[in-house]
């Protein structure tokens, strides 16, 4: 299998399209063949990080690399930024509104689900300008 | 425990995939929170929630879920049981209340998640 990317403009302004770009990777992963374990894996990280593009910043986007032997996500936003990551990544911590909340996300559990279905997670984040959350599943 | 038993446990109304009743789950999840959902459920399991958006769909759809039930009479819009119909995810609605609900289905066998 040669290398494969997808790439999603993620409009935050549409909240029920939340998660289309998440089933989307699904899809394609399973037509790709590749283990049940390692699909739901990249769907977890991959739906938790869109939501939070819907949830926390205006929108932003999405881009895939799948390899055999790898599958990369890049999240890339330009919401308000994290001003503590090491806090923000504690289970339980969240500061979502209460209308996030409402709608069943917001409890502190994204980015810790993220780093324990990926095999690695970088977070790089500037107040004001934006987030970008990188995450590798390997495919063992 | 077949789909269809969970249908006549809870004396739950079919929204859509009636075909799809014999399969086969092994565990349920009660949560408005899809945040613990994505956190905690394995697959071939029931989600009961009481919270109505498409985003209960793509929750169930991300965990390999079969089954949502919705409690409290709720009904969900045309889209989003059409988006469970496209994804094979068999949704029923019920009125018993989410303690009750998840309370008939444990006594019957249908046992919980445990944290990892």
């Amino acid at each position: 299998m040669d290398s494969l990317h997808l790439h999603f403009e993620l409009d935050g302004s549409d909240f029920t399209a939340a998660g289309e770009a998440s089933s989307e990777v699904k899809r394609v992963l399973r037509q790709l063949g590749f283990d049940s374990d390692v699909i739901r894996r990249c769907a977890i990280c991959m739906y938790e990080g869109e939501m939070n593009i819907f949830l926390h910043a205006s929108g932003g986007s999405a881009d895939v690399y799948i390899e055999p032997s790898e599958i990369i996500l890049e999240l890339i936003d330009s919401g308000p930024g994290i001003p503590d990551i090491d806090l923000a990544m504690q289970e339980g911590y969240s500061t979502a509104s209460q209308e996030v909340r409402e709608l069943g996300f917001g409890a502190g559990m994204g980015l810790p689900n993220m780093k324990k279905y990926s095999d690695e997670m970088i977070i790089d984040s500037v107040v004001g300008v934006g987030t970008a959350i990188f995450m590798s599943i390997l495919v063992k | 425990m077949q789909l269809k038993e969970v249908r006549d446990i809870l004396n739950a109304k079919v929204l859509c995939g009636e075909h799809l009743l014999d399969r086969e789950v092994y565990s349920a999840c009660g949560a408005d929170l899809m945040s613990d959902v994505l956190a905690f459920v394995k697959e071939q399991s029931v989600l009961l929630t009481g919270l109505l958006n498409p985003q209960v769909v793509r929750t169930a759809e991300m965990m390999d879920m079969l089954c949502i039930v919705f409690v409290r009479g709720k009904v969900p819009d045309r889209n989003i049981i059409e988006l469970a119909r496209d994804r094979d995810i068999v949704m029923m609605c019920t009125d018993y209340k989410m303690y009750t609900a998840c309370g008939k289905l444990y006594q019957a066998g249908l046992v919980g998640m445990e944290c990892e």
